[in-house]
């Protein structure tokens, strides 16, 4: 048997989160299959096609699935369930929406952001805000699998797989999309970003988040926040790094003004290096980071800049 | 319209979680247990409703141990008018308490349900949109705005790159996000009175549902830990390290 990756688009671009849960699921199932569902959406499926490891790549292109909303996802995903014994998605916040619906169609628990494929049965996943990990294996029968994408590498894009065409299924019309606001910005995305510089309740305003998008645009970086700094209304909730928001492991981290709540740190203790600068030495943030140093985020931006002028940034 | 509250009975958010030396899972002897806090903000949504006359009736539901009806009761002294509580002791997993969630569903024929989009335990983010799979209902997950209207709710959503809204049919699930809304205190005069409201006890089987776990946890480790680096003194310093270390 083979297992289907769901691909996360936005119906011009693939999202880097496929290539990683292709790396996931060739070591669930092999071969792999991607279904593209969305809109005018020929080119994502291109992109797909290149993945390596990925066999055949199937597009449904149709209204319904413009915006991936979980209800005609589910019946696609049902209608296509009967050729795969592994079923995987991104754990984004598109994935987390349709994927436990399709488990529960075929009567199956759902395996939830998976951070490592043990055996072919058997994953880790991060529980208590990560503060554990557990070990899971699962039952006979068919496996739904989300995937935390930090976890794995991003296969490579130097396949050609076929592009097959497949039929829309039925849509009940019991949900509709109305609008979205997204953040729209020139950086890197949060999860795809080499470098994260982030921002607390340390930051004191949301005037003052531009210190940080400033320093942000000179290192190429991305921004993020604390949930403190989100739940004071400084930045949207999009920024929101840690359990319950995007889970990010760049390159290098840079908090700024962050004290470090465990669901923090949950959504971002992978980084490669981690810095810390933050005028409270007793910060939690200190015993995980690579690099402390305890200074006023109001000099310590200005600084840094200069310092990275001084290095040609 | 009637609205069904789903409440989890977890490990105090405050609380530091200690992993058993055995392995065997989470030591959860003499810890402060309470309600998942996304189910609060769905209790106070539902309460909500009610105050603003969208809702008739909020019918708190929890599955659980004994002593799961205290959090049932929290949901009570909050404004919730009666309970259900399916006892149930061990593990429960999300498909098997979608499943009696289900059966109450039909036999209470809410207009809407509304519960926390995770619970801060097992972290997995499938109840309610498995329910509402179950049923056949649309859903509307991580939610930030919730607006009622005639047979129909619009949902703004938190999503990774910002906020989506969907309209949806009624009856349907809501899962709540952080920031719907900020749940109130029960006030004393609240927690007397919720004593006396009423609690019917139930259990997996009067819904037909088999509870036994389909997933084999086979050990519960401890993170790997990260140790605390260098202590710098100058941005300067901090700066070379880095460049150092190839990040710049």
């Amino acid at each position: 048997m083979a297992s289907l990756v769901i691909a996360e688009h936005d119906n011009s671009k693939l999202g880097e989160a496929t290539a990683k849960t292709v790396t996931a699921a060739m070591q669930v199932s092999a071969p792999v299959h991607v279904l593209v569902a969305g809109s005018d959406c020929a080119g994502v499926a291109n992109a797909a096609a290149k993945l390596a490891g990925v066999e055949k790549v199937l597009i449904a292109d149709a209204p319904p699935y413009t915006r991936m909303l979980a209800e005609p996802m589910e019946a696609l995903i049902v209608s296509l369930a009967p050729a795969y014994d592994a079923i995987l998605a991104p754990a984004t916040t598109n994935g987390k929406n349709y994927l436990p619906r399709v488990a529960a169609k075929l009567d199956v628990p759902q395996i939830s952001e998976i951070t490592k494929v043990v055996s072919p049965d058997t994953f880790e996943r991060p529980i208590y805000a990560g503060n554990a990990i557990a070990t899971v294996q699962a039952a006979d029968g068919k496996k739904i699998i989300t995937v935390r994408t930090t976890a794995f590498a991003a296969a490579a894009a130097d396949g050609n797989a076929p592009i097959e065409k497949i039929d829309a299924t039925a849509d009940s019309g019991a949900s509709r999309f109305v609008g979205e606001e997204l953040s729209r910005s020139e950086r890197p995305e949060l999860t795809a970003a080499k470098i994260i510089v982030s921002g607390g309740r340390g930051m004191q305003s949301g005037e003052n988040f531009k210190l940080l998008e400033n320093l942000a645009d000179k290192l190429h970086a991305a921004v993020g926040a604390s949930r403190a700094a989100v739940d004071a209304g400084f930045v949207p909730n999009d920024y929101q790094v840690g359990q319950t928001g995007k889970v990010v492991a760049p390159q290098l981290y840079i908090a700024f003004g962050i004290s470090g709540a465990i669901q923090h740190l949950a959504g971002m203790k992978d980084s490669k290096i981690i810095v810390a600068i933050n005028k409270d030495e007793d910060a939690p943030i200190f015993q995980i980071a690579d690099y402390a140093l305890v200074a006023d985020l109001f000099q310590a931006i200005p600084e840094m800049e200069a310092e990275l002028t001084k290095l040609g940034y | 319209m009637k609205v069904i509250v789903p409440v989890k009975r977890v490990i105090d958010f405050n609380v530091k979680v200690r992993v058993k030396a055995d392995g065997s899972g989470v030591d959860l002897a003499n810890v402060k247990m309470s309600m998942n806090p996304f189910d609060e903000i769905a209790v106070e949504e539902a309460v909500r409703l009610k105050e603003k006359g969208k809702a008739t009736e909020v019918v708190a539901v929890s599955i659980g141990p004994q002593q799961a009806a205290e959090t049932i009761r929290t949901a009570l002294a909050l404004g919730a008018d009666r309970g259900i509580h399916v006892k149930a002791d061990g593990e429960v997993e999300p498909l098997a308490v979608a499943k009696i969630l289900k059966g109450i569903c039909e036999a209470e024929e809410p207009g809407l349900v509304i519960m926390g989009k995770q619970a801060i335990d097992d972290d997995s983010n499938q109840t309610g949109q498995m329910l509402a799979a179950l049923l056949a209902w649309p859903q509307g997950t991580f939610a930030h705005k919730v607006e009622i209207g005639d047979g129909q709710a619009q949902i703004e959503r938190e999503i990774d790159g910002g906020l989506q809204t969907v309209e949806i049919k009624l009856p349907a699930v809501i899962t709540t996000d952080l920031r719907l809304n900020e749940p109130r205190y029960a006030s004393l005069p609240n927690i007397m009175k919720a004593k006396k409201k009423n609690i019917d006890q139930k259990t997996p089987a009067d819904y037909g549902i088999d509870i036994t776990p389909r997933l084999k946890v086979l050990k519960v480790t401890e993170p790997a830990k990260r140790q605390a680096g260098a202590k710098l003194k100058t941005m300067a310093e901090l700066v070379g390290k880095l460049r150092e270390a190839g990040a710049l």
